[in-house]
């Protein structure tokens, strides 16, 4: 009963919706890039440079918020670098992803024992504070998860409806599904693909960037080396999770929080008698299982990790 | 199609004094050594139809890529209402008024109609866009030119035929004033084919120019105002439709005359192989079959006629051996076939002319010879687990010399012989061993006209030995001039056979089409077998 109840405290809810956030902003950058055609593997690397940029934005005295507009960009920087390789270069979607993030984590751990060579323990700042939301947060439970939160909170789920209004309801969005699907009928149509994809992996990269940036700036308060672990990975599946539809894709980031909230709870619980790596293993195994039930079916963008060249025969 | 209703004045009167609104002047396009478009210069003139007829390689499609701006020409100029077209530039095309329908269709499936018509028409960055004022304006073209479709069906759920609507829906909602269609009929049933040329004609009434891109005569004699020829990337002849012949035009395409291939009656056998009600499993995007049976009976040519993506692909995986049946069995020589595999399916005797020769006929990156023996490589050309080249060898040689395959070598690689040479390659390696039954799955498609006839020679010559043949085929002419014997293919549900001549092609169009009448339906459950 007590493993019930974890599900109904607060306290619970308002972790969960902690966890998603990064998540939520990384799946939708990842998202973005798919949906044009551009599997984007750089993703954890870019999250780790974005993680550094704005804490150490905001370690130099910088403001917080214009920490995360860095972090946003030197993830179009790398945004741009794939995209230059795999749009108009068209190099393998898969080598050049692994690429950057070797390139990006390596860079951002480098840069980090140069900016501080004598530091032992990670310096903190501060971060984003809680941001009550009047009236709404006040509801139990839903108004402390929800209207609780730090303001970058906030903009991952403002994030998740513009990208589904851009991609739905502009002409820009239309274009930019048509370029995952088949380029050949944007061309068709007097649009450069090349445009659109690279405008899309940049985005897309800035989005996965603040993604990491929310790991210092609003929950661990420093940069440390393997924070990512492994976080841009899951919004890669979580993507295919939610049959790339943004609300889909919001709905499995949610989902794989609460369960990495819940088994932490589980942990104490149960007093060391189940080896804790049980519990740290089972967001994943669900996430695997969640995955198969759910993903069978789903429709990818079909000319997804296929470049395209202009004039090809 | 021949009955098409041509009541237009004459043309040479109603176009010599229309303005010209396209111009192309010494358009000349390489690809490494390939000469694909030489030195080409027409015009194209208000409210006419013009044909542009060539063999499959002529330089059609490279041609009209060029006038779209997908290709960037090497030389020449193409000049849109009296303006020169910046190269290279889809967009300015557009603008100039010069709408596409390519062969492979560009629409994204995982959108609307709507969608697909409107993208790139409004700005890029618009917070949203009108629905209901783009729906409207399609509604009136739908009608206006006899385009009906749904707008807010997607794509991915549109027939072959309605999604070339959406296609022509796409241009004039551009308000384009030349259309250019590349090879538009392939892909439609005869009757969608008559649809299709209303449409054009109402077009054309209303002052567009359209340019009609095939290799089909009947279809071009049938709707053009004027022809120009293309042979091996040259335009060799232009004419008024009206004042030139269908034997004129095929020997200015070809560049000789082609005799037509001459079918002597079959001297029928037995059957060797009979499906009795055979379904197979719902693989992919594929037609699975449903519940078909018919027989192939020896020294006879059957062929299976049917729009592309009815359930042609499994009954051919069927018979290769690549898939087994759900239900239902398969009898060869009297015998019915149990642990059915592509081995099995060779050892019956079953000779396979697949239908991709890139993707499953051969392996492009391996020689000749690899790709001779890839068939036998661990039975008849292994030697205690090894393989045996010298045979290997022999056995390409011999196909090389017996069917002709111009290659420089035994060890080139596939992917550097023409499409031509590549099939017969296969052609021998599949007709070597004398099959009793030959599995030839689009044989001739997008081969030159010698390289087709040669094909025809070699399945009528295995006809001759008493083979059982079946020819699936996407091009209509080709069945009715082999086949003894036709069926058609509709849902993975075949139609009962019919003799030579025995259906009209409208006939035979409207069961391609599905129309399958209840009393034929029942008429062929007893033939069938």
């Amino acid at each position: 009963m007590e493993a019930f109840d974890i599900l109904l405290q607060a306290s619970f809810w308002v972790a969960a919706i902690r966890i998603a956030s990064p998540l939520i902003f990384a799946t939708m950058g990842e998202l973005i890039c798919e949906r044009a055609g551009v599997l984007n593997l750089g993703i954890e690397g870019i999250m780790a440079a974005g993680a550094f940029a704005g804490w150490v934005t905001v370690y130099a005295g910088g403001n917080l918020w214009t920490g995360v507009i860095i972090a946003a960009l030197v993830g179009a920087m790398f945004g741009l670098l794939h995209g230059t390789l795999t749009v108009p270069f068209g190099l393998s979607q898969h080598v050049v992803g692994i690429g950057i993030t070797l390139l990006a984590t390596s860079l951002t751990y480098f840069t980090y024992r140069i900016t501080l060579p004598e530091v032992t323990s990670p310096p903190k700042i501060a971060p984003f504070q809680p941001l009550p939301i009047p009236l709404l947060s006040e509801i139990p439970v839903v108004g402390a998860a929800l209207f609780n939160q730090t303001p970058l909170t906030y903009l991952a789920f403002v994030t998740v409806a513009v990208v589904a209004w851009v991609l739905y309801r502009t002409p820009l969005g239309m274009a930019v599904r048509a370029a995952g699907e088949n380029p050949a009928a944007v061309e068709a149509q007097g649009i450069g693909v090349t445009s659109i994809r690279m405008g899309a992996v940049m985005v897309g990269s800035a989005l996965m960037a603040i993604g990491g940036a929310f790991l210092t700036m609003s929950a661990f308060n420093s940069f440390f080396f393997e924070m990512i672990n492994g976080r841009g990975w899951i919004c890669i599946a979580l993507v295919v999770f939610g049959s790339w539809r943004p609300g889909k894709a919001l709905l499995g980031a949610i989902l794989f929080a609460a369960f990495d909230a819940y088994q932490v709870r589980l942990q104490q619980l149960t007093g060391g008698v189940v080896p804790y790596q049980i519990f740290l293993m089972m967001p994943y195994a669900l996430s695997i299982l969640a995955l198969i039930a759910m993903s069978r079916r789903a429709s990818y963008p079909k000319a997804l990790m296929v470049p395209y060249q202009k004039g090809e025969r | 199609m021949s009955g098409f209703n041509r009541d237009m004045p004459s043309p040479e009167e109603s176009f010599e004094n229309a303005p010209v609104v396209l111009r192309l002047s010494g358009v000349t396009k390489r690809f490494g050594s390939l000469t694909a478009n030489d030195a080409i210069s027409f015009s194209v003139r208000r409210g006419e139809i013009v044909a542009l007829l060539g063999e499959n390689g002529a330089g059609k499609t490279t041609l009209m890529n060029i006038l779209f701006g997908h290709y960037v020409a090497d030389e020449g100029t193409v000049e849109a209402f009296g303006k020169e077209l910046p190269a290279g530039d889809p967009r300015a095309a557009l603008n100039a008024g010069i709408g596409m329908v390519h062969q492979h269709f560009t629409l994204a499936e995982n959108m609307s109609v709507l969608e697909n018509i409107v993208l790139g028409t409004e700005s890029m960055w618009l917070i949203r866009f009108d629905h209901r004022a783009a729906r409207t304006r399609i509604g009136k073209l739908a009608n206006d030119f006899g385009l009906a479709v749904d707008p807010d069906k997607r794509v991915a759920a549109l027939s072959v035929g309605e999604r070339q609507r959406v296609e022509i829906l796409k241009a004039l909602y551009r308000d384009a004033r030349v259309l250019i269609l590349d090879e538009p009929t392939a892909v439609l049933t005869p009757n969608e084919t008559e649809a299709l040329f209303r449409t054009l004609k109402i077009l054309v009434a209303e002052g567009l120019s359209i340019i009609f891109i095939s290799h089909k005569l009947n279809e071009v004699m049938a709707v053009s105002d004027r022809v120009l020829v293309l042979r091996g990337g040259r335009l060799v002849g232009e004419s008024v439709t009206s004042r030139t012949t269908r034997a004129e035009l095929a020997q200015l395409m070809v560049g000789r005359e082609i005799p037509p291939p001459s079918v002597a009656p079959a001297t029928v056998g037995g059957p060797i192989l009979t499906f009795n009600e055979v379904s197979t499993a719902r693989t992919g995007t594929g037609t699975p079959l449903d519940k078909v049976s018919f027989s192939l009976n020896a020294g006879e040519i059957t062929g299976l006629a049917g729009v592309s993506g009815n359930g042609q692909a499994a009954l051919a995986a069927l018979l290769s051996g690549i898939e087994r049946p759900m239900s239902g069995s398969i009898t060869i020589g009297g015998k019915p076939v149990a642990n059915w595999s592509p081995q099995a399916a060779l050892s019956s005797g079953i000779g396979r002319i697949p239908e991709d020769r890139h993707a499953i006929g051969t392996i492009v990156d391996m020689s000749v010879t690899e790709n001779a023996i890839s068939e036998r490589y661990r039975t008849r050309f292994s030697r205690h687990g090894f393989l045996d080249w010298s045979a290997a060898r022999s056995f390409a040689e011999e196909i090389i010399r017996d069917y002709d395959v111009k290659c420089p070598s035994p060890e080139t690689r596939i992917r550097l012989l023409s499409g031509g040479n590549m099939q017969k390659l296969i052609l021998g390696r599949a007709l070597d061993s004398d099959p009793s039954i030959i599995l030839a799955n689009q044989p001739t498609r997008g081969l030159d006209v010698g390289a087709v006839s040669y094909v025809h020679q070699r399945l009528l010559q295995a006809r001759e030995r008493g083979a059982a043949i079946l020819l699936i085929s996407e091009d209509l002419d080709e069945i009715l001039a082999l086949a003894d014997r036709i069926v058609v293919i509709s849902k993975g549900r075949l139609s009962a056979p019919s003799a030579r001549g025995e259906r009209s092609v409208r006939e035979i169009g409207e069961l391609m089409a599905g129309h399958q009448d209840a009393a034929l339906e029942l008429a062929g459950a007893g033939n069938a077998a």
